[in-house]
């Protein structure tokens, strides 16, 4: 009860203290430069001048201390040894470079990046087409758009359910062994096997974000002018036709802003495969490395090398995205 | 040699009927204007014929063979869209190209259509242009030049100067005009709500209303001869004036009292049974002029004056009636006083007369 009413009290007290500096703060200018008065004209433009740092600058504080101030202390750690303290130069980029827990991560990073938005944005392109033509298409949708909202540990676990493996004297109760087992196959421990345990891993995101794509794609599919198809079907085209050639390139920017925020997404990767694996039997990926040299490796050093690596790789497509994204609107 | 044949063609969505029983033959080389208010079912008509809709009843042929199931792009029609419709990722050129590429004609016969159609609607400039970068009136071009590179049997047109704006709907109906004329074996049909369209263009006009066929007959024809009161009102602007009147004497010419007064005798026949019907007289507010009291048949109070210089309208009511305001247009500037007095009549050839069911004499055997 106690608890609960302090929770309430910095709940008030955080509103209030906003409203009294917002209100508060517009009050202050509005008296230091009233809008009245023989300067009324400059006044009010002096006002005008302050008021949007007035306003944007709890904000701009606030992505100051907790968004710039890391990344450039990331780029300050990544000179220094495990515990911050020494300066070591480069040695923990040549470390990177010749570190084979670094390169199975690179590798598998690229495999997530080549396969994941191209699957996902490939299966959300044609779950949306076919959705769209049937009578049970919304109810279709719901249910493949239901696991975006389930936590990428929560699929996880779900999915750990499927992979799962029992010794061959019980039941296997994986989904995916029971059946491999019923059509006479032996038993597999899917996430255990090396190169391919990447790919079930993937499966995993790709069951995620089909709905996510879906979603964005039949909107823009919803877009594409009717008289443009049915011009098509007059000039002959078949469906797969009006498909491939009148109807993708319309939404061409939308497939590319799904494929790239879907790409972005995969370079952070990172709950499913400790979940899963914790990057055991080959299944390493560069946000997992990271966390484990942060938290188990205790080297500041090397883990800011690592996250540095990550932020090189997002920031161009980031930016790509979202000017991408502008010009469609 | 007909080209397009209607046969009680009918049209319905679940249990509401759009289209009723159509009937129409179309001549080779004829330009149809299919007209009427809004929801009158003219598009669905012309769909209809595209392939865009399904036939729910009836037969439609196109060189005498039956096109009611046949897949739009085989019936040897091409379709230009209210909306231009164009693919907007693809060059002029490759829109018009499109549905040869499709077919898998060769590279030098679409190469030799398109610089055809290009040629005669002056589109040469824009060929590598996306549509994006064209004005209004040229991707309605270009719409049609995708139409002329089908080389089809049958033009459809659905409200193509719809989207311009009136300078260029002008412009742009001339040209239309003129394509007709360069290519005077092609049939066409022509989907509008605007009557100048339709008077200016068409070779013969069908009037629906309501998934009905009112009318068809030449521009002039229904401008005359309107088979009933909803042609009547719907050509010509401002529409016809609507008289209740009843028939007072019977023969080869016939002789009506208007209710609120005045006699008038019209050269149209009635028969003897028609003796004290009830009657509607038409008279167009451009057939209605300025006479002396003894000659009028109507008597009017003036409402509001519109004068446009090369036209008058006054707009009136008769003398002790409660009925909506009429109309009459008159050549020239007239200084009139609202509430004066005016003394109107009209020719008794221009007159029309239609029976309480809305028919008009004219057409009754």
């Amino acid at each position: 009860m106690e608890q609960l009413l302090g929770a309430l009290a910095s709940m008030a007290a955080g509103v209030g203290a906003c409203v009294l500096y917002f209100w508060g703060g517009n009050a202050v200018l509005d008296l230091i430069f009233p809008a009245r008065g023989p300067d009324i004209g400059p006044n009010i433009r002096r006002a005008n001048m302050v008021r949007p740092w007035l306003f944007l600058g709890p904000a701009l504080v606030l992505l100051t201390v907790y968004l710039i101030y890391p990344v450039f202390n990331s780029l300050v750690l990544s000179f220094y040894g495990p515990s911050a303290e020494t300066y070591v130069g480069f040695s923990n980029y040549t470390w990177l470079l010749a570190d084979p827990g670094f390169h199975e991560s690179m590798r598998n990073n690229l495999l997530w990046l080549i396969v994941v938005p191209a699957a996902a944005t490939f299966f959300g392109l044609i779950a949306a087409t076919l959705t769209d033509n049937i009578g049970w298409g919304n109810i279709a949708k719901s249910l493949i758009f239901m696991p975006m909202a389930i936590s990428f540990v929560g699929a996880s676990v779900i999915w750990k359910f499927v992979y799962d493996i029992r010794s061959e004297d019980v039941d296997q109760i994986g989904l995916l062994n029971a059946i491999v087992v019923a059509l006479g196959g032996e038993p597999q421990a899917w996430i255990a096997l090396p190169f391919w345990n990447n790919f079930f891993l993937m499966i995993i995101l790709i069951w995620i974000q089909t709905g996510f794509a879906m979603v964005i794609l039949s909107a823009a599919l919803r877009g594409i002018p009717e008289e443009t198809v049915e011009a098509a079907v007059l000039d002959g085209a078949n469906p797969f036709q009006i498909f491939l050639k009148i109807k993708v390139p319309q939404i061409w920017g939308t497939i590319a802003v799904v494929w790239t925020t879907i790409t972005i997404l995969v370079l952070k990767v990172f709950d499913i495969v400790l979940a899963m694996t914790n990057g055991q039997w080959g299944s390493q990926v560069l946000a997992n490395y990271m966390f484990d040299w942060m938290f188990r490796g205790l080297d500041f050093g090397r883990s800011a090398t690592i996250a540095l690596v990550i932020m090189v790789m997002v920031v161009p497509i980031m930016i790509w995205n979202i000017r991408e994204a502008r010009k469609d609107a | 040699m007909t080209s397009v044949s209607l046969k009680n063609v009918s049209k319905s969505y679940g249990t509401v009927e759009v289209l009723r029983n159509i009937d129409l033959e179309i001549e080779q080389g004829e330009l149809i204007v299919f007209v009427g208010p809004s929801g009158c079912g003219k598009s669905t008509l012309l769909r209809m014929i595209a392939g865009l809709e399904t036939i729910t009843g009836g037969d439609l042929t196109i060189d005498d063979i039956r096109m009611n199931d046949t897949p739009p792009a085989q019936r040897g029609i091409a379709m230009v869209f209210q909306t231009y419709a164009l693919y907007p990722h693809m060059t002029v050129r490759d829109n018009m190209a499109f549905g040869m590429k499709i077919a898998k004609k060769p590279k030098a016969e679409i190469d030799a259509a398109v610089a055809n159609a290009a040629r005669i609607l002056q589109l040469e400039p824009y060929l590598d242009r996306l549509p994006k970068a064209l004005s209004g009136g040229q991707r309605q071009r270009v719409a049609i030049g995708r139409a002329i590179v089908r080389d089809p049997k049958v033009f459809l047109f659905d409200e193509p100067l719809s989207n311009l704006d009136a300078a260029l709907r002008v412009a742009t109906r001339i040209e239309i005009a003129q394509l007709k004329e360069s290519m005077p074996e092609s049939t066409m049909i022509y989907v509008t709500h605007d009557q100048v369209e339709a008077m200016t263009l068409a070779s013969r006009i069908v009037v629906l209303h309501g998934g009905d066929i009112e009318q068809v007959g030449a521009p002039l024809e229904l401008y005359e001869r309107p088979a009933n009161t909803f042609v009547a009102q719907f050509i010509g602007s401002p529409a016809m004036n609507l008289l209740n009147a009843s028939v007072v004497k019977t023969g080869a010419s016939t002789t009506v009292r208007l209710d609120h007064g005045g006699e008038v005798t019209v050269p149209i026949a009635s028969r003897a049974e028609d003796a004290g019907a009830k009657v509607r007289l038409g008279v167009r507010p451009e057939d209605l002029t300025l006479a002396p009291p003894e000659g009028s048949f109507l008597k009017a109070d003036v409402e509001i004056i519109e004068a446009l210089g090369e036209t008058t309208v006054i707009y009136f009511k008769p003398v002790d009636t409660g009925t909506d305001p009429l109309i009459a247009k008159l050549p020239g500037i007239h200084k009139v006083a609202k509430g004066a007095g005016l003394s109107l009549a009209a020719a008794p050839e221009k007159l029309h007369l239609f029976g309480e069911d809305g028919l008009s004499y004219l057409y009754r055997d």
